[in-house]
This record gives C-alpha cells, structure tokens and sequence, in this order.
C-alpha cells in the first residue's frame, strides 16, 4: 500500500541497469539499425527505409510462422492451465506428501531445453524409443519426423511435460495461502465441490495465475530450442515457428536486415499480446486491494 | 434452532492422551436452552474454541457426546448440523455482489429463486445492506463483511444455532457498539441459540444472558452478568471479569470476621466459612471499595490515582496486597484515605472457590 | 524532541495525511488516537522516517531530519503483529540491537538480562518466540525495543492482538518502563478507554488530521470539535440538536434547556450538544435535569454497569448507568440530561469554548 523512499536505493539498481543496457537496449537498438538497412558484407549498408517491413508483413512465409505460433501457444495455455489447476487442487495441503510433490513437480523445471528437446527425440523414435516403438508396435502410425500432426502433438507433449509444473507450482502457492475459514465457512453454507473452486480457489488464485498466463504465453510464444532439437521446423515447414524461421533467415541466409525487420515486429507482438492477457484478466475481478481495509 | 447439550466432552489434539494435562478440553457438561445466548469466555488456550469447533462440526470429540435437541450429532459433518458460523476474519465471497453472497446458502440447497429472493431481501434490510445488494463484496469495509457472514447464516430457515468467532476482532470500537446492539436486536428478533467466543469480558457480559467462562480446558462458572460480577465461583472468574479485576486479599477467618493482617472485615450474614481450608482469602470488587477518611475504614497505602475521565482509579496497597477502588466522577477521594467494604459484596474464598451462602 | 512542522503526505496524489504539526517533548508518553485507516500508522512511518513526506518537516532535536533514512536514526518500533527473529532464542533476540550497534561481551548480557527482567522473560530467554505465548512474544519484541535505548519508541497498537486481561497488565507496565528511558514515546490505538488508561498526552486523528493535542484528560473533557469529541468516546457520544434562542436551547419537541452564562453569549441559531454516555441518566439525578421522552432498543449488562440504547427525538443514544437496569425492548421511558454535562458546538462542529476563545 505504502511504498518506502530511498534515493539510495537507486544507486543499487545502477549495475543492474547498465547490465540491462549492455546486454539489452544495445542490441537492441542495433536490430533496429539493422531494420532499416541493407548489406552486401564488407560492413557496407545501405538505408533501405520501411522496406523491410513491408515486404515481411505480406510474406506468406511469415504469416504461416506467426499463425503457427498462435496455435502452438493457445494450445499449450489451453492444456497447461487447467491441468495446472486440476494437478494443484490434487496436491496434499499437509503431511509428508507435500515435500514430495514440490520436488517432483520441480523435476522437469531443472533439465535444460535442449535435454528435453533430446529425450523426446530419442523417446519418440520409431526404431528405438519406447514411445515411437509402443505406438506403432498398437497400429498408431507415429513417425515425427514424417508427420506434421505426429511432429506438432510431440512438440506440444514435450512442452507440456516440460512447462505444466510452472503452472501447478503457481496455483499451488495461491491455494496454500487461502485461509482455513473459507472453506469451513463454505461446507457450512453447504457449497458444492464446483462452488467452493469457482468462488474460492479460482478467485483467490487470479493472481498467480495472471502471472502464469504471461510466462508461458511469452515463453511458448519464443519457442525455439525443443522444436529445433526434436524436429527441426519439419516436415516441410510444419513445425516451423517465428523463432525457427528468424534463425534460418539470419544465420541460415544471412539476410541480417529481414530478420532484424522480423525481430522487432516478433517482439512488438509477444508485447501486445501480454499487454492484452493482463488487461483482461486484470479487469475480469480478483482480489487486488483486498486486504487494504483490514490492516 | 435448538437445544445443544454436550454430554461428557473431552478432547484431546494427542492421538493417545494419557494425563490430564493432554487434554485440551477436559470433561465439559453443558447444556445450551433453545433459543439462548451463550458467550464462552476465557484467555487464549483456554479451550473456547475448541469447544466450538466441536458444536460446529470442525472437529470430532476424543471422547463423549454432542446431542442437538437430544439427537446425537457427534459424527454429522458440519454441513448435516444445520449451524452458521461468523469467523474471526471476514469470509465473503469477493466475486459475488452481496445479494449473492446471501443467496449463496439458499441456491446451494436448491431453493426456488423466487423464495430466494423474498429471503435474501429481507435478510438484507434486516442487516441494513439494502444499499448495497448489487455492490461485489470484495471492496466493502470488514463491519460490512462480518454482517454479510452473519447474514449468511440468517437467510437458512433450518438454522438450528448461530456460532461467532471473535466476530468483532477487526471492528474499530464505535462500529463494535452498533453491531452489538444489532446482534441482540436479531437475537430477540430471530430467536437463534447462538453461542459467543471470546477473550473480552465486555463483549461476552454484554451479548450473552449466560456467561460460560473457561480456563484451562474447564467451565469454571456458568452464570448470568450478574452472578459472575457479584458471586464469582473462583478467584480466576473474579480476576478475569471486571476491570480491574476482583481485589482478593488474604485472611483468616474467625466465626463470622475476616481478618486481614491485624483488621477484621465483616462477612456477610449467612455465610458457612469451611474450616478444613488450608487457604482463606476476602475478594472484594473495586467498585465496592468505598473510600472513607482516616479512623473510618482500614488503613491502605495509596501508590496513584488514575484518572481515565469516567471515574478514577486508586491504586494502593492493603497489608503488602494490592487493592484498587474505583472512584465515580465528582466525587473527592480523602486525604490519607481509608477502605470500607460493603459487607453484602464481600465474598470469601477457601482455597480459591466461594464459600457459598447457606440456604 | 521530536517535531513535526505542517507535515502533509499524498500518495498517488490523494492526500493521506494533511498538515499534521506536533510537538512530543522527550521522556513523554503520547497517544495517537484514531479509528483504523484515519491515517495513525503513516504518521508514525513519517515519525520513523520509513517514508519522507510530501511536504513540511521533522525535525529531531531542533535538527531537521527530513528525509534522513531510518537507519540513520534513532528509533524503536513495535508492531501489531509480534514481530521477532524466529530462528533466534529470546535471549537473543533481544540482543540483536545491541549486537548491531556493537556493543560487546559482559554490557550485552548484563542489558538483556536487565530487559528480559522488566518485561518478566526471564524463565524464557532459552526458548524461541514460537513456543512462547502471544503475550510472551510481544514481551519479546517491546524488549528488544527497550535495550535498544532509542530516541524515539513507536508502537503501532501493540496490544490490539492481546487478550483483554494481558492487555491489561502490559498497558500498566509500558508507559512505567518507557518513562524512565527519556525517549519519546508514541503509542497507536483505535480505543479511547486505552488512551485515557495510558494518561499522558493524546492527539486525535481523524482523516489524516490532528484534530487536538493535549493532555489526555484536557482533550477528553474540552475538546475543541465535534470529531475530536466523537473520536475519544466509548460507548459513542450522544449528540442532541438544539436551537438556540436569548437565554435558552430549544430540542426538537419543545423542551426548553436554559443555557449557561457562557453560552448565552452565543448568537442565536443551531446547535448540536454532545454529552457522554454516563451523562444520560434513567432517573432524575438533580433538579435541573430535563427530561425527554425515548424508547428502548436494546439494553446490554455487564454485571457492573448497563448499556441501554434508546431512539431519543430520532437520536440514537447509549446510556451507562452503574449496576443493573433491565429495561424492556420497546419501552417508553423517560431519559435525563444535565445542561452542565453538555458540551455545545455549533453547526460546523466547533466547540462552544474555542468559538468564545475567538470572538473575545
């Protein structure tokens, strides 16, 4: 509510914000450079204008991308929440079982991206993974690297075996920190399992999960490493996302200012998105400002 | 509404209890009538809640029976018990409006929506929200919130007894005072049984017609205001209402005297003082201390006066024992004052429990 | 000393705390007296210097300190919540300031045990504050306060989540064992029987402004506005709207009240009277008392004393009577009241007293 004024305190952001300045707003404003010129090498450019963007925003190439990570990232927020919700109302509240949980639900938070891209690779093999070989060896015609609807339903389980702890951890700890006499109030009152959550535990966790709505929306929204791993952007360009497709263009073809003209927009999108997630499900109630009155 | 007996209730947070000492409720045997309204009155730890946790269904007995209206309801869940109860923090449901929240109970049941509303609008002109019906509840201030608790369980027909928490914890004091007469008003209005918890003598004495105080994990009196403030059981039920608390001086007693060091106080007539007791002492309420001037009363030393406007504090000592008197506004306090009891409000106590009156 | 000169604070432009000046002498006890949210804890963030106000200042020792961080200053606080190290015994607990400032060895022990002793921990320095009781812990937290020696000691309502009877005891012991440190003592609450208990100096806070400061008891008999005299009262204070004409105040229903000599000096017109609950009487106690017609509401006992509430000319009313008066719901009684008791202030709430205070 009240919030302590220290001018010094801002002396200690200082080396964050250089950090920030360094490995940020730098390249950042050099992609922007780079937006608006083109080169042939030997560090010659040329003022190419909004040509760039333009030619980006009617590419075919790039609407595929944008509308393919559009899917990609309703589909995981449309898996990953609810069942983030489901497996943190199934969590033991006290006892033994609750360290359990937390740590096996920390587990697939702490392997790397590219682990998990390679795992899933290996696990879903025809040949020798134990996925790829159980689905076909049961008439299921499982082959990622064939498939798109194969490549595209790997892509989203591995994200969803990777990313739904987030989520579970999240509503966890908005569930934890609702006080006993709620639900006591609630069997009184004689409300239904579906009451209690709809009118206690969804509003009460509105918070965390606003925040885990913008986290995995941005982070599935940025995906690169796994796709990359697993299936590459194949097959064909099936699993080919903004990310994939940057890469290919600046590294892969080296055409630096297209895919500069292509960051920015990517970034300029990833923004509006969040900007709209949280005004919504800011304005769709909740509990800010509950406990002001109650000190 | 209903009468609530509790039949030989012990109960133990041990799984295996073994001394006393384990017990956090040790044997209670109480009866609430129909329609009373009871306050349960003692320190923290002293079991108050326990004990409604037990009415309410919160928790099942170690031992012992719970009968609403001679129904045994000892292992009902506490949604099959038909109580409300208003908690010590407000419980609302923030994204309802108030005329929601008080529907909630009803619409859960599966009452028609018609009688829901005849129900909730009455309910919310008789605490006063009519105002705010279509308002969420979430912004409202914690008086209002604790009305809509309250409300919640006044809108049930079936309601058979209304429990309360420390219900006015988070009121500011000039709120406490209209929700309190707002709470008789129902009470006479409604006729709930309705049983009170808390620490503060003042809420408790004022609410209920029948005071239960508590301490470690016993009754040690039940009694009307009255009776607690003037016959006090204990010394503990003494100390604990009033403010200050009872003074209790030790003495000894000789036929129908008290004597506290080389004074003798005189006991009201028809008292039967127990000689077997290894322990007397003389309690006297504050208010009853009349002050007199030197050669009138018994000697006190006077250690200050507190003024706290209504009336004024003496604090002072009697034979080494703390004794306060309770002076009315106006009224001057003698030099080198002396104490005089009132013999008919002075009671006395062997091994801390009232010797009582013969009859 | 600590002193607060036309002290405002806004937050997100709104204004939380509005001119606020006070002067608290060392070795004082004062009370911040207010209902919750009437602005008590910013002022005493403001006082700590946890937050640097919008405008005016705060000066310590004639020494202006506005915007000087906390940590450069010398205060104490305790909290609603009982705040301690909980890993750390209560013994060291309490060391903890003196640990910070450095002091060393034997002066440590010798302070802690002398704290520990005041505020009765001394069987209990070995434990940790979770296995000790509310009131324990509490104890614990004043105690560190106490060895902290500090200029300036503030409590934010330190026994609102006490029970009654501890309160009791505590409120007893603070001002004793803070009286003799020199410092300047502030104390929260929003309950006026706490203020007149602790004695010393009161200031009423309602909005964000200090409506008076003074002597407790001054403030409590003579407030100088309607708000201060509503703020210190409990039970509410009962107010009656009159009309003033020549000698006398006409109520509502006709009944003549003769003003005093003081307040004949008054213009002619509307009044409000505000007298306290124990000035409202269920029999006629003098013979200049007025009698007005009520009707019972609720009537509440608490074995020494009765509330009864009564509607009185569509005024809601608490009487405080001694002993015990049963009186039926619904009854038409006769109440008393005595001019002498009233404390009359006009339509915009200034007190009789300071009006005649300006005019002469």
């Amino acid at each position: 509510m009240e919030k302590t004024i220290n001018n010094r305190a801002w002396f200690m952001v200082l080396p964050v914000l250089f950090l920030v300045a360094f490995t940020a707003v730098i390249p950042l404003m050099t992609v922007v450079n780079y937006a608006f010129q083109d080169s042939f090498g030997n560090n010659q450019f040329f003022w190419v204008g909004t040509e760039w963007f333009t030619d980006l925003l009617s590419s075919e190439r790039f609407h595929d991308a944008l509308v393919r990570n559009l899917i990609f990232s309703f589909s995981i927020l449309a898996i990953e929440i609810p069942l983030g919700i489901g497996i943190a109302l199934c969590m033991p509240k006290k006892g033994w079982g609750v360290p359990v949980c937390l740590v096996l639900m920390a587990l697939p938070l702490l392997v790397p991206w590219n682990v998990v891209g390679t795992i899933w690779q290996v696990f879903g093999r025809a040949d020798i993974g134990l996925l790829g070989y159980f689905l076909n060896s049961i008439g299921i015609n499982y082959n990622y690297t064939q498939d798109p609807v194969a490549a595209w339903a790997t892509v989203i389980v591995m994200d969803v075996w990777h990313w739904t702890s987030l989520v579970v951890l999240l509503c966890y700890a908005g569930l934890v920190s609702i006080p006993e006499a709620y639900y006591q109030a609630a069997r009184i009152d004689g409300a239904s399992r579906w009451a209690v959550f709809r009118f206690i535990q969804l509003p009460k966790m509105h918070s965390v999960l606003l925040i885990a709505v913008l986290l995995r929306f941005m982070d599935s929204f940025m995906i690169y490493t796994e796709p990359f791993v697993v299936t590459g952007g194949g097959p064909g360009n099936s699993t080919t996302f903004l990310s994939i497709d940057l890469v290919k263009m600046a590294i892969g073809q080296f055409d630096l200012g297209p895919a500069a003209a292509m960051s920015l927009v990517y970034f300029l999108i990833i923004l509006l998105f969040s900007w709209v997630f949280y005004t919504v499900m800011n304005n769709a109630g909740g509990e800010k400002q509950q406990y002001a009155g109650e000190e | 509404m209903a009468r609530i007996d509790l039949d030989h209730i012990r109960h133990s947070y041990l799984p295996s209890p073994k001394s006393p000492s384990d017990y956090a409720l040790k044997e209670v045997n109480l009866t609430f009538e129909d329609g009373g309204a009871y306050a349960l009155l003692g320190s923290s730890g002293c079991g108050k809640t326990t004990l409604l946790n037990i009415i309410s269904g919160l928790l099942t007995p170690s031992e012992g029976e719970l009968l609403f209206d001679g129904q045994p309801v000892t292992h009902l869940s506490t949604e099959a018990r038909n109580i409300a109860q208003v908690f010590q923090f407000p419980v609302v449901y923030d994204t309802m409006s108030v005329y929601d929240n008080l529907a909630f109970p009803l619409r859960n049941r599966g009452v028609a929506e018609k009688d829901v509303d005849a129900k909730v609008t009455e309910i919310l002109r008789i605490i006063d929200l009519e105002g705010k019906a279509k308002r969420k509840a979430q912004g409202l201030t914690a008086d209002e919130k604790q009305k809509i608790s309250l409300g919640r369980g006044l809108v049930r027909s079936d309601t058979s007894a209304i429990l309360f928490d420390e219900p006015l914890t988070v009121i500011d004091p000039h709120m406490k005072w209209v929700l309190r007469s707002q709470l008789k008003h129902l009470h006479k209005q409604f006729g709930f049984t309705m049983v009170y918890v808390t620490h503060d003598q003042t809420e408790a004495l004022t609410f209920a017609d029948k005071v239960v105080v508590m301490y470690g994990g016993e009754v040690v009196q039940i009694g009307t205001p009255d009776e607690l403030f003037r016959k006090p059981q204990h010394t503990f039920v003494g100390y604990f209402i009033g403010s200050p608390g009872m003074n209790v001086l030790p003495c000894e007693v000789e036929g129908m005297t008290a004597r506290i060091g080389g004074h003798s106080v005189p006991l009201p007539v028809g008292l039967d003082p127990k000689k077997v007791a290894k322990k007397t002492e003389v309690g006297i309420r504050p208010e009853f201390v009349k002050l007199g001037a030197a050669g009138e009363g018994l000697p006190i030393q006077v250690d200050g006066v507190e003024d706290i406007g209504r009336y004024r504090i003496l604090r002072g000592k009697m034979e080494g024992t703390a004794l306060n008197a309770i002076v009315a506004e106006g009224v001057s306090i003698p030099e080198n004052p002396t104490a005089i009891f009132d013999p008919s409000q002075t009671n006395l106590y062997a091994d801390s429990w009232l010797v009582g009156e013969e009859a | 000393m600590l002193e607060l000169k036309h002290v405002s604070k806004h937050v997100d432009g709104v204004g939380h705390i509005r001119d606020v000046s006070l002067r608290l002498e060392s070795g004082s006890l004062n009370v911040l007296l207010g209902p919750t949210l009437s602005g008590k804890t910013t002022v005493m963030r403001l006082m700590a210097g946890l937050d640097k106000p919008t405008s005016g200042q705060v000066l310590v020792n004639g020494q202006d300190m506005t915007g000087v961080s906390v940590r450069k200053r010398d205060v104490a606080m305790v909290y609603q919540q009982f705040i301690n190290y909980p890993a750390l015994t209560v013994y060291e607990n309490i060391a903890s300031p003196l640990r910070v400032a450095g002091v060393k060895g034997a002066e440590v022990d010798k302070q802690v045990r002398k704290a520990a002793d005041l505020m009765k921990l001394t069987p209990y320095l070995e434990r940790t504050p979770l296995n000790l009781s509310g009131g324990q812990q509490q104890r614990t937290a004043i105690a560190r306060a106490l060895v902290k020696g500090a200029h300036l000691v503030l409590m934010d309502e330190p026994l609102a989540n006490l029970d009654y009877k501890l309160r009791e005891e505590l409120r007893d012991e603070l001002p004793k064992i803070f009286s003799e440190s020199g410092a300047v003592f502030v104390y929260a609450t929003t309950e006026p029987t706490e203020a007149l208990l602790l004695g010393g100096r009161t200031a009423t806070l309602h909005e964000g402004h200090i409506s008076q400061f003074g002597d407790t008891l001054d403030v409590y008999r003579n407030p100088q506005d309607i708000i201060t005299a509503q703020t210190f009262s409990d039970p509410p204070l009962n107010i009656l709207g009159l009309t003033k004409k020549g000698g006398e105040f006409r109520t509502s229903n006709g009944t003549l009240i003769p003003a005093s000599e003081e307040e004949k000096r008054l213009p002619d017109g509307h009044y409000k009277a505000g007298f306290r609950p124990h000035h409202l009487y269920l029999h006629r106690q003098s013979a200049e008392a007025v009698s007005l017609p009520a009707k019972v509401d609720v009537s509440e006992i608490t074995g020494s004393e009765s509330f009864v509430h009564v509607t009185c000319l569509n005024h809601r009313w608490v009487a405080l009577e001694h002993g015990i008066h049963n009186v039926e719901v619904d009854a038409e009684i006769e109440v008393f009241v005595d001019a002498k008791n009233f404390m009359i202030f006009d339509d915009e709430g200034r007190s009789a007293a300071s009006l005649m205070a300006v005019n002469a």
